[in-house]
């Protein structure tokens, strides 16, 4: 379904504002995510910084876009919370598979960088700490 | 691909230029960030940071369809959007696969 007679150019007042608000915030956050993938020293420290852009980002520019859109139809148009829906779910998915393949990588090569597993440590110190 | 008359010209008021903009600045900051991300795909240091850059950079590449759908304001790039999504998805899920086994399918 193709709008032909829509443009940006109907949207009432505070409609117009509010886009223009939820976009620019949204592009924001993408760019600051993307400079920190950019800038940041070490593979761990990285993969934290796009996940600003693929969550809060794109979730700016999906209400920007559901709220334009409703207005210049003149009905509820939601389908941008499909996108929503499927990034907040995947994304945490594939970090997970990608950090999880790494450090599988880097325990095998036994490389320096990789932070500690504290998980048998814990344990051992408390049975140590233990009063009886 | 314009059947029907155009609406009456309105004069370019305050909201108007506020929007378009707003639209503009965010399509320059998408393409920057498309441009970092691109960085770190052809100059990462390892696979995974690749992996990464590539994760980044068809999330934003989603981003810039959807802005570009507002300021046209046809639903088309929407669609468009979720197919980079999905794609993006399973390109992601099977590059880290293949780091960590070497093989995508065994």
């Amino acid at each position: 379904m193709i709008d032909i007679d829509l443009t940006f150019k109907d949207l009432p007042a505070w409609a117009a504002y509010v886009t223009a608000l939820f976009v620019f915030l949204g592009s924001s956050l993408a760019l600051i995510g993307s400079i920190g993938l950019l800038r940041l020293k070490s593979f761990y420290e990285r993969v934290h910084a796009p996940t600003l852009g693929a969550t809060l980002g794109t979730g700016f520019i999906l209400v920007a876009s559901m709220l334009c859109f409703s207005v210049l139809r003149g009905r509820l148009s939601v389908h941008e919370i499909l996108i929503a829906v499927f990034l907040t779910t995947t994304t945490p998915v594939a970090m997970m598979l990608l950090v999880r393949a790494a450090l599988y990588r880097d325990r095998v090569e036994n490389n320096r960088e990789v932070p500690e597993s504290n998980k048998y440590k814990g344990v051992v110190s408390g049975q140590q700490n233990r009063p009886d | 691909m314009r059947f029907l008359p155009l609406p009456p010209a309105r004069p370019l008021d305050l909201p108007f230029l506020v929007l378009d903009w707003s639209l503009f600045i965010a399509q320059l900051f998408l393409g920057l960030a498309m441009a970092c991300a691109a960085y770190r795909l052809i100059f990462g240091p390892r696979a995974q940071d690749r992996v990464l850059g590539l994760d980044t950079f068809y999330v934003n590449a989603m981003l810039l369809l959807l802005t570009y759908g507002i300021r046209i304001a046809s639903a088309v790039y929407f669609e468009v959007a979720l197919i980079i999504g999905m794609l993006g998805f399973v390109g992601t899920v099977a590059l880290s696969k293949f780091i960590m086994r070497g093989e995508v399918i065994e």
